[in-house]
């Protein structure tokens, strides 16, 4: 019998079944590697773990061997799952999470919207609504608290070097894990876990309990495989909460919290526009939406001060009514007239819109699957990551900045003939989000993997022209968009060369 | 001829978000063409909606307005022997919003092919019983967009069928009874993630399968047929819109449409036959709330 797609079998994701983890090197120097917020890798005290010898740390190897004897098919499923690697791991988990909160709220029956509210994180529309430059800072703030904890975790761990429980007594096993002379006190499994589920309490508040419970399985996982004692793992969970806290604090005062603007703000832009003789953008949603987090690009970047980012302006766009902007508007009423089944692929593969993980989260799971490959260490991983979501952060800082200057209209509103082969996001068109967060994130992944820079410049190149041809966006915002993201990435690579881990 | 036989449409079951009018061609009526009789048809209908179920709540969205969805089918059914039938239904689907951005889509959709078999007949009291088995099979006959709800024209699964039919006719009157359980193939989308009730790291989708069940009452002689008709589609799991979402291929689409059909031989032209119906979805889950119009001709030739 034909069956052309198949029988219908159930679907596999592309990460359930990776290798443990296998690094390359331990990266033993990683405690003296740049830090991004911490001032020094010891700004935390982590006191001297007991003597192999002492009944204490027996008692440890007693609970894990206790475990070992009985493992569940559950349980090595389990080990197996966090043995891929913890920064991959809470990678897809923060992916999901942005996921899940990506919605825009309903509108109100009196044509207003209500707007998440980070007191009331529970109440309907739920804080946050993670869109794309909530999600990058989001993945930004993540990615640095994690880089900076195993920095400080890899200090202490040469500082005692203790080994891992399987190297001190062989009448324990190294379950689903691959044997390393990596120390194993603190734990970077419970580094990990701490500061992603402390960084919860700014991020995502609705989520607290869920990844509490995702910590303690990752921490019974780590001590089942033989990997790290429950010394190891209560010290290394208490010093990624106390790292994550210091990124709290610096986000607690990055200007974020005031991104919404108010109902002055938003009819400022308007006037600002209008004043100059030009034409300003309005929602094309019904009832009209207030602009999308038009105050984002007060945020403090991380790879460079506020006034880089107004450096970091393009020229301005054409004017509407002038012959240069007719003309991109008839070429994007062209590409959505008779729209090919590839282009909505390419728009469809890239379109990362509502209730996805948007266009960081793309690249996250671009970077991490191809990470995979690359034999890192957990702190090598995390310090890439890092380089890639604050790259992320600092491009969605950069592009609000862009856009709200600029406040010009989408295609459709100066053509409502063009129909559109993805959502219209609600924020105004140069630069396109999608071209600068791709040329960002290619830039500094083609840095840190040369052999793939081809295919990342390939894969931003079509991220940006996918927003063209799905109606979106005019040429000129995603080739702009391009060259700025560039530019913030170029940033990362100026830090990548400097911190200590090559 | 042994008898006049006529082909019942089936009314295209434009209840979910997508009109699903390949579904609609699991054929649903006791009615089987004369060996060497060839029915060949022509079908029009427009579905449209402004009201969906988000999950269970039902709303409107003024991002879309009404959306319609329109399509011209094909319908072929050959008499291989007087019980034995071969069906085959080709659809050209497009769709189209009136309010918000979003572009419509158009395309040909799903073909239908069902081999159709009356394995028992007999008398009860003063009627007829007879009871129908079908197989079916349907596939996309076009790589059509199906990530682009509620825009797509279908949702891209390759389905097997199988369908038992009981119908009773007694003068006049009859009644039938059908039900249609459908196993749907994974579909693929053309992004590389997709949030379900969990994010899901593959362009796979798992599309659970459905059952289709229908129930006619009406009156039925060799020129007209006119009945009500009550049809229902359950899919079994799938997960619910979320608030302010958009709908994806493998949502739990439920539906339940009470409408009327009539199939009427000209008296002018020999074996020429038009058919209409009208159907209204009543109960619905992650499905419009659609009101949905049919009409035809169907024209028989003697091989």
């Amino acid at each position: 019998m034909l069956m052309a797609t198949g029988c219908q079998k159930e679907v596999t994701n592309r990460t359930s079944n990776l290798p443990a983890i296998d690094p390359a090197s331990t990266d033993l120097t990683a405690g003296t590697w740049r830090t991004v917020l911490l001032s020094r890798p010891d700004s935390f005290a982590v006191a001297a773990p007991v003597a192999t010898s002492s009944p204490l740390y027996l008692a440890d190897l007693f609970e894990i061997k206790s475990l070992q004897k009985s493992l569940t098919g559950d349980q090595a499923n389990t080990i197996k799952y966090w043995a891929a690697g913890s920064v991959l791991r809470w990678n897809e988990i923060m992916r999901g999470l942005v996921a899940k909160y990506n919605l825009p709220p309903e509108a109100n029956s009196d044509t207003s919207y209500p707007i998440p509210n980070s007191a009331n994180p529970l109440a309907y529309p739920l804080f946050p609504f993670s869109n794309p430059p909530y999600a990058a800072r989001a993945y930004g703030y993540i990615s640095a608290a994690q880089y900076d904890a195993l920095v400080a975790c890899w200090y202490y761990k040469t500082l005692y070097n203790r080994a891992a429980p399987y190297k001190v007594d062989s009448s324990v096993s190294a379950l689903y894990i691959n044997k390393t002379s990596l120390p194993s006190y603190p734990s970077e499994a419970a580094v990990m876990a701490g500061v992603t589920a402390e960084m919860m309490k700014l991020l995502f508040p609705g989520e607290i309990a869920n990844i509490q419970a995702k910590l303690v399985e990752a921490e019974q996982a780590t001590i089942m495989s033989g990997a790290a004692t429950r010394a190891d793992i209560t010290a290394g969970e208490a010093l990624g909460r106390q790292v994550a806290e210091l990124f709290i604090a610096r986000a607690r005062g990055d200007n974020a919290s005031k991104a919404v603007g108010t109902p002055t703000d938003w009819s400022n832009f308007v006037t600002i526009t209008t004043n100059q003789g030009l034409t300003p953008w309005y929602s094309l949603e019904t009832p009209k939406r207030p602009p999308m987090l038009p105050l984002f690009y007060k945020v403090k970047p991380f790879l460079f001060d506020s006034a880089t980012v107004v450096s970091l302006r393009p020229a301005p766009p054409p004017a509407v009514g002038s012959d240069e902007m007719n003309k991109d508007v008839a070429e994007v009423k062209n590409y959505i007239s008779n729209p090919t089944r590839e282009n909505m692929r390419i728009v469809q593969y890239w379109a990362d819109g509502v209730g996805t993980y948007t266009p960081p989260g793309h690249w996250d799971a671009i970077a991490a699957e191809d990470f995979v490959n690359q034999n890192y260490s957990e702190i090598r991983f995390a310090r890439n990551m890092a380089l890639l979501n604050m790259t992320e952060m600092d491009a969605a800082i950069v592009c609000w900045d862009i856009k709200y200057h600029f406040f010009n209209p989408r295609p459709t509103q100066l053509d409502p003939s063009i129909k559109t082969l993805t959502g219209i996001p609600n924020f105004p068109a140069y630069v396109s989000g999608h071209s600068t967060f791709s040329g960002a994130a290619a830039t500094i992944l083609g840095y840190l993997i040369p052999a793939n820079a081809a295919k990342y410049n390939a894969m931003a190149q079509e991220a940006g022209m996918s927003r063209l041809v799905g109606g979106i966006h005019y040429r000129i915002d995603c080739e702009t968009g391009l060259t700025v993201g560039e530019n913030v990435g170029n940033y990362a690579i100026l830090r990548a060369q400097n911190d200590g881990a090559y | 001829m042994k008898k006049k036989t006529i082909f019942h449409l089936v009314t295209a079951m434009a209840f979910s978000l997508v009109a699903i009018v390949a579904k609609a061609q699991t054929v649903d009526d006791a009615i089987m063409m004369s060996k060497k009789q060839w029915c060949n048809g022509l079908t029009y209908m427009h579905s449209s909606w402004n009201e969906y179920w988000e999950g269970t709540t039902k709303r409107n969205n003024l991002n879309l307005g009404t959306v319609t969805t329109q399509s011209v089918m094909y319908m072929s059914s050959y008499g291989i022997t007087d019980k034995f039938n071969l069906l085959v239904n080709v659809p050209y689907v497009w769709t189209n919003a009136s309010a918000g951005t979003m572009h419509g889509m158009k395309g040909f959709q799903d073909i239908d092919i069902d081999l159709k078999y009356e394995f028992y007949k007999t008398k009860i009291g003063k009627g007829d019983l007879s009871l129908i088995a079908l197989a079916g099979f349907s596939t996309p006959l076009s790589n059509y967009e199906n990530d682009f709800l509620p825009m797509s024209i279908g949702l891209g699964s390759t389905n097997l069928s199988g369908r038992l039919t009981a119908d009773y006719q007694n003068g006049l009157f009859f009644a039938t009874i059908s039900s249609a359980y459908v196993f749907r193939s994974d579909v693929t989308v053309d992004r590389t993630s997709y949030y379900t009730n969990q994010i899901n790291y593959t362009n796979e989708v798992y599309m659970p399968d459905q059952l289709y069940s229908n129930l006619f009452i009406g009156i039925r002689n060799s020129k007209l047929t006119v009945q009500a008709q009550l049809m229902n589609m359950y899919t079994f799991g799938g997960f619910d819109i979320r608030k302010n979402d958009m709908p994806f291929v493998s949502n739990q689409m439920n539906s339940t449409s009470l409408g009327a059909h009539v199939k009427y031989f000209l008296p002018f032209v020999t074996n020429l036959e038009v058919v209409a119906s009208a159907d209204y979805v009543i109960a619905g889950r992650n499905v419009g709330q659609s009101q949905t119009y049919m009409g035809g001709f169907f024209y028989i030739l003697g091989l």
